[in-house]
């Protein structure tokens, strides 16, 4: 492992047994299903850094990040946190979850859902320690030392997830999960808890993890994005080279989704077809029937994962190389015309 | 974002006003078919609370009795006499003081099996529900087997079980609490099922996910996190229950496995009296039987109103 990184993920595998009960498959001779959510992903986060795994539902970002918390164990595969404050010896990882109605407890009031991993982990001692702790988190994240008398109903959508993120960073944190922290959220607190989110990490120097659907919260805060797509990594780059220059279709298909307020008319292909099931997957290259320019290969071998010098990763037989000169750029251009 | 300006309730006349102030008693406050139960039942509750004072007799104490003043109407029906408003039985018993101590036993065995088996409930259900797996289906499969045969021959049989096992001599001091592990047994199902319910959606949500990634053991998540969660709908059943064991307590009496003739609930009343029903003496069998329908009457209405203040989705 190099001691930049974070967190090394190894050929990641997540799968899931969602066969029917025993008997009920001995009596209608159904197979075993099992539905592969993760299924041989590899990437590394290094330290300080913002790493996002964006893609359609279902794609498996959301097992990742429950792989990572330890909610879920791998199936197969590793992934190795570098050395930290942690009782195993390494990082810390915390989670910051996605519906800020759900992720706190409805009957507590809110300093004692802060102060329960300080309790959990040992963190203070004393009352009255936990009690300053809960006031200087609460001041972290822009509440005030009596708003941890109330219960989470009197707060709103971006002030509960101000709370969950309170509650992440008093266990003190080196490595923090977001799933999908804002897409809950109207869009005008998205911006305030994403710039929180920032602040905190040049304050604490901590290590982010970000899933999400949403690419233009995705280009706004992270360093790398890996594309998902069915359990796989698809395409990796640095973020702005990702958005310049896409060389998955897949990829590319996403991008062009994205409502753009200069040219709301611009020609772009959609996003056609569904995501196959994760359960019976197609041969070969997973996005081939929804690729445009799938070819016979494409059925029957799945791509391996290309690194080139930029920092770029890319599974797919035929990357498009640039975007003027993509087919899918001409496409454009007729279906426009 | 943060303000200062409403600061945090404390000290006892800030929470009795809030409660006072909750959603909960200002939808009491406005329900008049709440206000008519609960008042009922608070009279029911008191008058068999403090019965040895304010009746006339005690209707369990032979020595009370008077043979002479056996048989006698209500007051208001020729030959009727006082103390004696509601008519006496055939052993000279005051009609009105057995009602009002049989309600205390009805109530007390109510009460005592609802918390019984709401308790045995709660506990299979947030087990079978958190745990899951084989545990889940262990228990869950007895609670089916229980379920699958009437509740009243379970209770007639668990009844007559432990009567058997007890010496002739304890069998009536022990009928109360005999009654109440009979009626518990038959029906902590009806809780666990909802509580396990309950249990597996609380499960997923992300609050109990904080909890499991800073490794809070089990039980704690369980009782701390997840039981104040689900307690709410085991807790408009346990009213709706009181019901149905009162009446269930009254079904066993009546049929003669219950109370005995000595300490006699209503059910046991009811029982008594309907033997007399034909020879003239109604009041025997009538009164008794309207305070149980009254009891169960003003249960359920508290029961279903207690439910709707509850559902969110109804407000």
């Amino acid at each position: 492992m190099s001691s930049q990184s974070a967190l090394e993920v190894q050929d990641l595998a997540r799968w899931f047994d969602v066969s029917a009960p025993w008997l009920t498959r001995v009596l209608e001779r159904k197979p075993r299903r099992i539905l592969k959510a993760v299924d041989g992903v590899s990437f590394s986060v290094p330290r300080g850094s913002t790493f996002a795994i964006v893609g359609e539902s279902g794609c498996g970002k959301s097992t990742i990040a429950r792989l990572a918390v330890g909610l879920h164990h791998p199936t197969r595969g590793e992934m190795n946190f570098a050395h930290g404050a942690g009782r195993d010896g390494r990082m810390r990882a915390q989670m910051i979850f996605q519906d800020p109605y759900a992720c706190l407890n409805p009957r507590w009031r809110v300093k004692d859902i802060i102060a329960e991993p300080i309790h959990e982990l040992g963190l203070r001692r004393g009352a009255a320690a936990v009690q300053a702790r809960v006031t200087e988190l609460l001041g972290l994240v822009g509440l005030a030392r009596s708003d941890g008398e109330k219960y989470p109903h009197s707060f709103s959508g971006g002030q509960r997830q101000r709370i969950s993120i309170a509650r992440a960073l008093a266990t003190e944190p080196e490595f923090l999960v977001c799933d999908e922290p804002t897409s809950a959220l109207d869009v005008s607190v998205q911006a305030q808890i994403l710039n929180l989110m920032m602040d905190l990490q040049r304050e604490f120097g901590l290590t982010y993890l970000l899933i999400s659907h949403n690419l233009a919260v995705v280009r706004h805060a992270s360093d790398q994005i890996a594309v998902m797509y069915l359990g796989r990594i698809v395409e990796q780059a640095p973020t702005e080279m990702l958005f310049r220059n896409p060389q998955h279709p897949y990829t590319r298909l996403l991008i062009d989704t994205i409502p753009d307020l200069e040219a709301p008319n611009r020609a772009r292909q959609p996003l056609a077809g569904e995501v196959p099931s994760p359960i019976d997957p197609p041969s070969g290259c997973t996005f081939h029937p929804r690729c445009p320019y799938a070819q016979d290969i494409c059925r029957q071998v799945s791509p391996p994962m290309a690194h080139d010098n930029d920092g770029r990763a890319i599974a797919c037989h035929f990357p498009l190389t640039t975007a003027r000169t993509s087919p899918l750029a001409g496409l454009a251009a007729v279906s426009a015309n | 974002m943060a303000t200062e300006l409403s600061p945090a309730p404390s000290g006892l006349r800030q929470r009795l006003w809030a409660f006072y102030d909750s959603d909960l008693i200002w939808s009491f406050r406005h329900s008049p078919m709440a206000i008519l139960s609960a008042a009922l039942l608070a009279i029911v509750a008191f008058t068999s609370l403090f019965a040895a004072w304010l009746m006339p007799q005690n209707p369990f104490d032979i020595t009370q009795l008077y043979l002479d003043k056996a048989n006698l109407p209500p007051i208001w029906i020729e030959g009727g006499q006082m103390p004696y408003l509601l008519g006496t039985d055939l052993q000279g018993r005051d009609i009105l003081s057995a009602i009002v101590y049989g309600s205390r036993i009805s109530l007390i065995i109510g009460v005592a099996s609802v918390a019984l088996s709401m308790t045995i409930g709660v506990l299979v259900g947030l087990m079978a529900g958190y745990v899951g797996g084989a545990l889940d289906n262990f228990l869950m499969r007895i609670g089916d087997a229980v379920m699958s045969i009437p509740t009243l021959l379970v209770a007639i049989l668990i009844s007559a079980i432990f009567r058997g096992m007890l010496p002739v001599d304890y069998r009536d001091a022990a009928a109360p609490l005999i009654l109440v592990v009979a009626l518990s047994l038959t029906s902590w199902v009806v809780y666990a099922r909802m509580i396990r319910a309950a249990t597996m959606v609380e499960a997923g949500k992300e609050y109990v996910l904080a909890a499991r990634i800073i490794k809070v053991p089990r039980r704690r998540i369980i009782l701390h996190h997840i039981l104040p969660n689900v307690l709410t709908a085991a807790l408009v059943t346990a009213t709706l229950n009181l019901g149905l064991a009162v009446l269930a307590e009254a079904t066993l009496s009546f049929l003669g496995v219950g109370m005995p003739s000595a300490q006699p609930s209503l059910g046991t009343l009811i029982r008594i009296g309907n033997q007399f029903f034909f020879s003239g003496t109604w009041w025997i069998v009538l009164f008794p039987a309207l305070q149980l329908t009254l009891i169960i009457l003003a249960v359920n209405l508290l029961g279903d109103w207690l439910r709707d203040a509850l559902n969110p989705k109804l407000k």
